[in-house]
């Protein structure tokens, strides 16, 4: 190892403050991607999801006008 | 010849093609990585004139390669989606501009961190600093474009006429430091040639670069099945993933 002591380590030869600026800047950004990224899975699958959910309430929705409008035209034509 | 990538072009292969890429490039990188970075910060000497600030240039360098090898990888998809209307390249070129984005970034943080002590100043106007600067606005550019647009094909479009039109920044950037008089330095480890590296600091460096080369794939892989989940979302396929996995 290059450091005798924790605090050396830190110290950085007294350009800590950059060294681990850096560093930590990259862990930081590094780690927003990756959350970012795998959220996105989840949003991307719930999004589909709603979407499925709102066009089978379109589909019951036109079926039931469909039968309204057919039972309306068969009393009208009776 | 190349008539074995043609089934890729087809959305749900290239899906689960990417699910079985994932745990081996995972894997892969948490070992580079930690070895790399544990070698970088505890074992490598410190530079001699440097001194311990050395350090940074173990993430800055592969940072600043990525940054540009990413920028081409997404010109090839644009010209690809461009020119052979391959939906699944504008996929990938939407998956690879954050992550190309978040790596330029990172080259520029740790350059100015590392410029404070070494040059006196966080930020100069010099040819390299300048260009990759403008990457940087050309990454965001592409991003914007992406999510411009509800009709994806057309965010596609326009996304990769900017990337292919940014593309001549590359050259620019590698080469700004033989063009003109910069601060910056040159070249320090040569592709070609003998590098002029002492071993014990090259070693690390290739794990280094091997490790985030390897995270740039996980994270370009994850967004891309995104990507393409969602640009395909009316298949059944999709219907039949998206069912299994509310359940």
């Amino acid at each position: 190892m290059q450091f005798t002591s924790f605090n050396d380590f830190i110290n950085m030869g007294g350009y800590g403050f950059y060294v681990w600026l850096s560093f930590g800047a990259t862990a930081f950004i590094l780690t927003l991607l990756v959350i970012n990224s795998k959220a996105g899975h989840l949003q991307v699958i719930k999004k589909i999801a709603q979407r499925k959910q709102r066009e089978d309430k379109l589909n019951e929705a036109r079926k039931l006008r469909k039968k309204q409008n057919d039972q309306a035209i068969k009393e009208v034509t009776e | 010849m190349w008539k074995f990538l043609h089934p890729y072009a087809n959305p749900e292969v290239s899906y689960h093609f990417t699910n079985k890429l994932l745990p081996w490039l995972t894997a892969l990188t948490a070992i580079f990585l930690t070895v790399g970075l544990l070698w970088a910060l505890l074992f490598a000497p410190a530079d001699y004139q440097q001194g311990d600030s050395f350090r940074i240039f173990y993430i800055h360098v592969p940072a600043a390669s990525l940054s540009m090898g990413i920028y081409v990888s997404m010109a090839i998809a644009a010209f690809s989606s461009l020119v052979w209307q391959l939906k699944l390249a504008d996929a990938s070129a939407a998956a690879m501009a954050p992550v190309g984005a978040a790596f330029t970034a990172i080259a520029l943080i740790t350059g100015a961190a590392w410029g404070k002590p070494m040059w006196g100043t966080w930020w100069i106007w010099d040819a390299r600093l300048t260009s990759e600067l403008i990457l940087l606005f050309l990454y965001l550019g592409v991003i914007a474009l992406h999510n411009a647009f509800e009709d994806k094909n057309l965010a596609g479009k326009a996304a990769g006429i900017l990337t292919l039109v940014g593309v001549i920044n590359i050259p620019i950037i590698k080469y700004s430091v033989e063009w003109w008089n910069t601060l910056h330095q040159g070249a320090t480890v040569s592709k070609l040639g003998k590098p002029s590296m002492a071993l014990d600091m090259l070693w690390p460096f290739i794990f280094c670069f091997i490790g985030f080369s390897l995270l740039v794939a996980v994270i370009i892989c994850l967004r891309f099945r995104n990507e393409i989940l969602a640009r395909n979302s009316i298949r059944p396929w999709v219907r039949e993933l998206v069912k299994k996995h509310d359940s």
